[in-house]
């Protein structure tokens, strides 16, 4: 019993670190309907600012938290409005194969020797660990940092998609871009809001990432970043909640295979869960059932 | 009876879009669906050719059970329709699109055609000449190796109605045909509607809000509000009718 | 007469082409690895071909390509390791032995998932991609001849220019010879408009299947020929990555495109194999800066393609009298 709570604790702790980044996959699909490949990458970034701000300046750890915020912000705007803008237009897969561009040229780009280079490297612990031991469950203060940063994140989120004007014309644009337009929403500003908003929390997923998992590599986005993808999916793409109910399914499932069965097939149970809850919900737990008009 | 509908319900939530309608078209005969927006018409015809299930009641075709079958199996069985907001495939060709609608009458199979045998090449033939056929009726045969996407709006109605033709329906639906056209264009199709309902002897439903075309070539009129049929009769009747003119006009203009 | 004319025209191209990059090759002209790079580049194409079927033609958004080509190439291999020896016969019945195989997963895939729509598609055989790369990975726990994540050894070397060029034409032939049929444009209209399609009394869901089981084979049959290239296969050979590499070739190609496909097939592999040999010592590194950056370009500069709508002239649909 023990070791199933256990359990349950670890996998809280990568799940709320997928959920920070599934919520930008959500956004930008609701409004945008683009799968952003590079989303993943933009939390590696993310992790590695988070390096040298706690490695090479030893900044406090608030400090190296609004760096990988903005840094991240920066970064989406602006791969939004070069490569992603131009083709809101075009047909949808040209934007996506643009999408899978900017993720390989980001990973192989910062793998360069010149920029981050192609290893592994440690990322140091920004305070002290202390564990505290509860009827033989283990917590630390690292999942305890986890836990309160990821609530305060989304508390922070619903209040502006739901309580802000720029979150009333989010959803307004999400639910139709071109009325909203009509009405006087600046739908471009809109949109690399979105981006920005959802960088953001991802810039704070990298660095919870590095510290909770202690290591970092360029192509570190790939697989969490493709897991939180399929969490949003799996709760309903483009409803936030969904984002988060799918990324704390993720990771318990993924979590309870390693444990139990084999961490072999710890990639693999996330996808047999994906593709399972789509045979009986097409859209997702969450998501609302979508009829063509006819 | 060609087609037969009886107490044909569909919720949409808490909203009866269709709500107990019979109606009923017999061989050879051309009868009007008219009513004010948001009626349920267009409903009516999704269900009936199967892309909506209906929750209650029961669509016959010569007595065979419609109710259940998807859309392509009661194509088969004779129902062939055209779509309010045109839904042709745009990208491909004039002609592409009426051969399309044949395929269930193709006269080769799959082997015929990946070995390219004699049978493929009578096969193409002949759909050049039913291509030729339904183009023709609607003088589109010049047009035939453009892209649908690229003909006027009022071309691309007529197509979808040759499209229709193509599947060999014995009931055709026609929803909003003359919708976007000019007056001369709308006197044309009358014709065509009239020309095509005689030379293929199938009957025809259709939606229209042009009231020259259903009281010029209608035989009998049924007229829906708020999903019920509220009226039904001879165009002359209907005109009369004022329940009919409440409908359309509201209950105080009514009042003269 | 037709028919027999037909199969002589295409007898000739196939002994025209096999022969002559054949006789260049055992001549010396060609040095052998461009030629390992062409066969490469052969069967990419016919694994292309596959995936224009299914998203060019249906329309069925499918991210998880490479798992059929390792499904084909798994298969192939592990036959011919046991049963095939050297013989060409054996050769063939494995290869064949491949696309069934990876028809069959597809038919299995195929039923639940052809019904999901578009991206939601893409994002189940994405994750089928992965489930079969961790099946790959570590499938030497049930056949221990696979090698799991150390990769599969001891494949005879049988891949060669004339079996190469006559599947790539194969392919080429039966997807023009279905697709400008009426069949082809029962699967064309799928794309097109679904409903519309349904209306008209096609089947949609059977022709789905058709189009996802046809393009399945095909990688298949590619994954076969794959394995017995390069006498090595790894897990990685089929991750997702290598789905990405054949969406990126159909989509620069030109969805639903053939002619399209085929060059942009062979672009994309001499354009890696290329900059391998183009770019100074020490800055190989460089070709997946330099690549991104090139796709990124091409789709904001031709988002339809680079060919659009063109076919080759051998091609193209033709009207009969």
């Amino acid at each position: 019993m023990e070791y199933f709570l256990q359990q349950v604790i670890n996998g809280l702790q990568i799940g709320f670190v997928y959920a920070l980044i599934a919520l930008g996959y959500t956004m930008v699909y609701g409004i945008v309907r683009l799968i952003n490949f590079a989303h993943g990458d933009v939390f590696m970034i993310g992790a590695f600012i988070g390096l040298y701000a706690v490695e090479r300046y030893q900044w406090p750890l608030t400090a190296v938290f609004v760096s990988a915020v903005v840094g991240c912000t920066i970064l989406a705007v602006l791969i939004e409005q070069l490569a992603y803008r131009p083709l809101r237009h075009a047909p949808k897969i040209a934007s996506l194969i643009t999408a899978i561009g900017v993720s390989l040229f980001l990973e192989y780009f910062t793998s360069l020797r010149q920029v981050f280079g192609p290893n592994f490297y440690s990322f140091p612990r920004p305070f002290a660990v202390v564990s505290w031991n509860w009827h033989g469950i283990l917590v630390t203060n690292i999942q305890a940092v986890i836990f309160f940063v990821t609530v305060f994140c989304l508390l922070l989120l619903q209040f502006i998609v739901f309580r802000t004007k720029m979150g009333r014309a989010m959803r307004a644009v999400s639910f139709d871009y071109v009325t909203a337009g009509l009405m006087g929403v600046n739908v471009n500003m809109v949109i690399s809001f979105t981006f920005g908003l959802g960088a953001a929390l991802a810039g704070v997923g990298g660095v919870l990432y590095g510290i909770a998992y202690p290591q970092v590599n360029t192509f570190m986005g790939f697989m969490p970043g493709l897991k939180a993808f399929t969490a949003a999916v799996l709760g309903g793409i483009g409803n936030i909640p969904g984002a988060v109910l799918g990324a704390l399914i993720m990771g318990q499932s993924e979590t309870m295979v390693s444990a139990y069965v084999s961490s072999a097939y710890r990639d693999g149970i996330a996808f047999v869960i994906l593709i399972l809850v789509l045979l009986w919900k097409p859209t997702g737990i969450l998501g609302t059932p979508r009829t063509e008009k006819v | 009876m060609m087609l037969e509908i009886r107490g044909l319900t569909k919720h949409f939530g808490g909203i009866r879009a269709v709500d107990g309608v019979d109606l009923h078209l017999g061989e050879g005969e051309l009868v009007g669906l008219i009513g004010p927006n948001g009626s349920g018409k267009t409903t009516v015809f999704n269900l009936v050719t199967g892309i909506y299930r209906a929750d209650a009641g029961s669509v016959t075709l010569k007595g065979e059970n419609l109710v259940g079958l998807p859309p392509h199996r009661i194509n088969r069985l004779g129902v062939a329709r055209t779509f309010q907001n045109i839904r042709l495939f745009r990208n491909l060709t004039v002609m592409d699109n009426v051969r399309i609608a044949h395929h269930s009458h193709l006269g080769y199979g799959p082997v015929a055609a990946l070995c390219r045998t004699g049978r493929f090449y009578n096969g193409e033939k002949e759909l050049n000449g039913i291509v030729e056929v339904f183009l023709s009726i609607f003088s589109l045969q010049n047009r035939k190796n453009d892209i649908a996407g690229s003909l006027s709006y009022g071309d691309q109605r007529k197509l979808e109605i040759a499209r229709a033709l193509a599947s060999k329906p014995e009931v055709l639906l026609l929803d909003e045909p003359a919708a976007g056209m000019n007056p001369y264009e709308v006197g044309r199709l009358m014709e065509f509607i009239l020309a095509i309902r005689d030379r293929f002897r199938i009957s025809i439903l259709l939606i229209e809000h042009q009231m020259r075309l259903v009281m010029g070539i209608c035989e009998r009129l049924a007229v829906m509000d708020f999903g019920q049929v509220i009226a039904r009769g001879l165009p002359s009747e209907i005109r009369e009718n004022r329940k009919v003119i409440e409908a359309y006009l509201g209950e105080d203009v009514a009042i003269e | 007469m037709r028919l027999l004319r037909n199969l002589i025209k295409t007898f000739v191209a196939y002994a025209f082409l096999a022969g002559s990059i054949s006789l260049l090759a055992g001549g010396g002209v060609v040095n052998p690895y461009w030629v390992q790079i062409l066969e490469l580049a052969c069967i990419v194409a016919i694994s292309a071909q596959g995936l224009n079927i299914i998203y060019g033609h249906t329309g069925l958004f499918s991210l998880g390509h490479a798992a059929f080509y390792g499904i084909g190439a798994y298969t192939a291999a592990y036959l011919m390791k046991m049963y095939g020896g050297q013989s060409q016969a054996a050769f063939l019945a494995a290869l064949l032995a491949g696309g069934g195989a990876a028809a069959a997963v597809a038919c299995l895939i195929g039923l639940p998932t052809l019904r999901l729509t578009s991206d939601y598609l893409g994002i189940a055989t994405l994750g089928f991609g992965i489930i079969m790369k961790v099946v790959f990975d570590s499938a030497d726990r049930f056949l221990p001849e696979l090698g799991g994540a150390r990769g599969m050894t001891g494949i005879a070397k049988m891949t060669t220019v004339p079996w190469v060029v006559f599947f790539l034409l194969a392919s080429l032939l039966v997807v023009r010879n279905m697709i400008h049929s009426s069949y082809g444009r029962a699967i064309l209209s799928i794309r097109e408009d679904e409903i519309a399609a349904e209306t008209m009394g096609i089947d949609t869901f059977q022709y789905k299947m058709v189009g996802f089981v046809t393009g399945c084979t095909f990688a298949g049959v590619a994954g076969g020929l794959y394995a017995h290239l390069y006498a090595f296969l790894h897990p990685s050979n089929f991750d997702f990555f290598k789905s990405i590499d054949i969406l990126v070739i159909v989509v620069l190609g030109g969805l639903g495109n053939m002619s399209g496909t085929l060059v942009a097939s062979f672009g994309w592999i001499f354009l890696l194999e290329g900059l391998r040999v183009v770019l100074p010592p020490g800055y190989v590194e460089l070709r997946w800066v330099l690549i991104p950056v090139l796709l990124i370009v091409t789709m904001l500069l031709r988002p339809q393609g680079i060919f659009g709508t063109r076919e080759f002239p051998f091609l193209r649909g033709k009207v009969y009298r």
